[in-house]
């Protein structure tokens, strides 16, 4: 095989004027390359009205040769289509209909989640609550450490750049309230969001797209069970308690981090922050950043499954099944922040 | 392709285990195991569930690490061999796994010319050619080539498994359960399959199976891997007479007495 290619010139100069002999006597072994050069030799011939003899090749060579020349496929292979503008034109308008094919399947799981959920609060003998709490454990409590950090964090660094920008100006004071508005009304509900969105709407692709790929859903269904009260039901309820909770421990974290980070820079003592903050800030700035929660649980939980659900059978669209739905969900978090930005701005809040 | 030499003179066999051991944590899974394959023979491996069929295979092919023991391929001893030594080897042997194995991410023509791109100075075109090639010998349509694995049926992955397998024209090939899950027809021609390629290329076939009716087909010997070792081996009539409780309720169960009819019919 590894004279392949110089066999395979060496015979393309064969003249095909007459008939060839191929004495194999001094071969010791012939490899597939070779009997399909040696294949591709005869037809040349026989098309040129020419043939070809093997001679000096035992038996099982040439039993070798057969199945090899059996094996050639017949013909030209047929030419592979050439892209032109219109199949660009096409894919794109495919794509265009895919992204809103998408939405609608979305918004048709909402629906589903939303009318099993209904179905639930009147009939609460088939509610799945151990699988509730087993993943307002999963989505809720296990993030606490690692959200807290986060808004703990953020509210350092927002400390740290507004007392460099407000000491300029003499206004340190300042610095409250905008720790306390930025935390409350966008940053900690939002980046609470984004975080959940990776942990969480990946999990449940990979653990519903799983279960689709080894037929558990398939199973269920035969077993009269209903893959969304089951799978959807749970999950998704269980990050709409979750996620305001999360919200409120990132808002206090992020408060304590932004208070600790205006003491030492600034020496806003703890007892002044507290004065500063209930005096200079408003409830509705919590309560903007609190009613987004639900709605973005709903996003993350809703993309997740939905995601999960296109897995099919092989390994690979798991992974892409699975990483679309982080992006999807990040995506559709910071876009629905930003509406809610707008809308909140128009009515004056 | 060297056959046929006379049963007097034993050729050096091309897999050769002794004193193999394999455990994980303290459960001992071979003990003591001896095993040759001659050349150019289809050597089936039977057992019961648990007995380590599949990790012997996979010590063979250095996959799984034995405790003790040494494994000659092909004069090679697989388990001190240096890097450079065990390149080679893999070049002369190719692995069927159980469900194809094939990277899902490539194309069936495109897997098959996986292992052809690590031959030097071979020109793309003509890899592509002997990839569509191979895919023909593994009785798969041309058209199979431009498909991915997770478009083609069990049966089809299993033929795709077997091209790649055999890209490199090896001189040994190992077959994990090469007829599990497919149907009695997709059964017997991949049967067909693996005795007219091994024939025609000379190949030594190791092959785990729990198909009786292919160890009827095509095995001309069986090795019956029980108490941890290889209990023994010998030809699918020498097993009949094997006076050991699990050889006799597998070779002579109601399965095994279908399938020895079944083979004689054929034979008629």
């Amino acid at each position: 095989m590894f004279g392949a290619t110089a066999l395979h010139a060496a015979l393309a100069l064969v003249p095909l004027d007459r008939d060839v002999q191929v004495d194999l006597l001094a071969a010791e072994r012939i490899d597939t390359a070779g009997a399909w050069a040696l294949s591709l030799l005869r037809r040349r011939l026989e098309q040129a009205g020419r043939g070809m003899t093997v001679t000096g090749a035992g038996e099982t060579t040439l039993a070798f040769l057969r199945t090899v020349d059996a094996a050639i496929p017949d013909g030209d292979q047929p030419a592979r289509p050439r892209r032109r503008l219109v199949d660009g034109l096409e894919h794109l308008g495919r794509g265009a209909a895919g992204g809103v094919g998408f939405l609608l399947d979305l918004t048709g799981y909402l629906g589903l989640f939303l009318a099993r959920l209904a179905r639930s609060v009147l009939h609460p003998r088939g509610f799945r609550l151990t699988s509730l709490v087993h993943h307002c454990q999963e989505v809720g409590l296990k993030a606490v450490p690692i959200v807290a950090v986060m808004a703990f964090l953020i509210g350092v660094v927002l400390a740290f750049q507004g007392a460099a920008q407000l000491r300029q100006f003499g206004a340190e004071i300042f610095v409250v309230d905008l720790i306390a508005i930025s935390i409350l009304r966008e940053l900690g509900i939002l980046l609470t969001a984004i975080i959940v969105a990776g942990r969480t709407a990946s999990a449940y692709t990979a653990a519903i797209g799983s279960m689709k790929m080894r037929e558990e859903l398939d199973a269920m269904r035969t077993l009269g069970l209903d893959p969304a009260d089951v799978l959807f039901v749970p999950r998704i309820l269980a990050l709409l308690l979750m996620l305001p909770i999360l919200g409120l421990v990132a808002n206090v974290a992020g408060l304590l981090g932004g208070a600790l980070m205006a003491w030492l820079e600034l020496g806003i003592s703890p007892a002044m922050f507290q004065t500063r903050l209930v005096e200079g800030t408003g409830m509705g700035h919590v309560l903007v950043g609190m009613i987004k929660a639900p709605v973005f649980a709903l996003i993350i939980g809703v993309v997740g499954c939905h995601a999960g659900m296109q897995v099919e059978r092989d390994t690979e669209s798991l992974g892409r099944m699975t990483s679309n739905a982080v992006v999807t969900a990040i995506f559709a978090v910071i876009l629905t922040d930003a509406v809610f930005s707008i809308f909140f701005a128009q009515v004056g809040l | 392709m060297t056959q046929g030499a006379p049963a007097s003179l034993q050729p050096e066999p091309v897999i050769a285990l002794r004193g193999l051991r394999n455990q994980f944590g303290t459960h001992v899974v071979h003990e003591n195991l001896d095993l040759d394959v001659r050349r150019g023979e289809i050597l089936g491996v039977v057992g019961g569930s648990g007995t380590g069929k599949s990790v012997l295979l996979r010590s063979i092919v250095g996959l799984q690490r034995p405790a003790a023991g040494t494994i000659t391929v092909l004069g090679t001893d697989v388990l001190s061999a240096s890097d450079e030594e065990r390149k080679a080897l893999e070049a002369r042997w190719g692995v069927m796994f159980q469900d194809g194995a094939l990277f899902s991410s490539l194309t069936v023509r495109e897997n098959v010319e996986v292992p052809l791109r690590a031959v030097p100075g071979l020109d793309p075109a003509v890899r592509v050619a002997l990839a569509d090639l191979k895919v023909a010998m593994a009785g798969l349509l041309p058209l199979a080539g431009d498909k991915y694995p997770s478009e083609l049926s069990g049966g089809m992955r299993k033929r795709a498994g077997l091209a790649r397998a055999l890209a490199l024209d090896p001189e040994i090939v190992f077959l994990d359960e090469p007829t599990a899950g497919l149907d009695p027809i997709g059964a017997s021609a991949f049967d067909a399959l693996i005795l007219n390629l091994s024939r025609s290329m000379g190949l030594t076939v190791f092959l785990v199976t729990h198909d009786l009716d292919t160890l009827h087909a095509v095995c001309d010997r069986v090795a019956v891997l029980a108490e941890k070792k290889v209990l023994v081996t010998g030809t699918m009539r020498e097993m009949l007479d094997v006076d050991h409780p699990w050889v006799r309720e597998y070779f002579h169960g109601p399965r095994a007495r279908a399938a020895l009819g079944a083979a004689s019919n054929g034979q008629d």
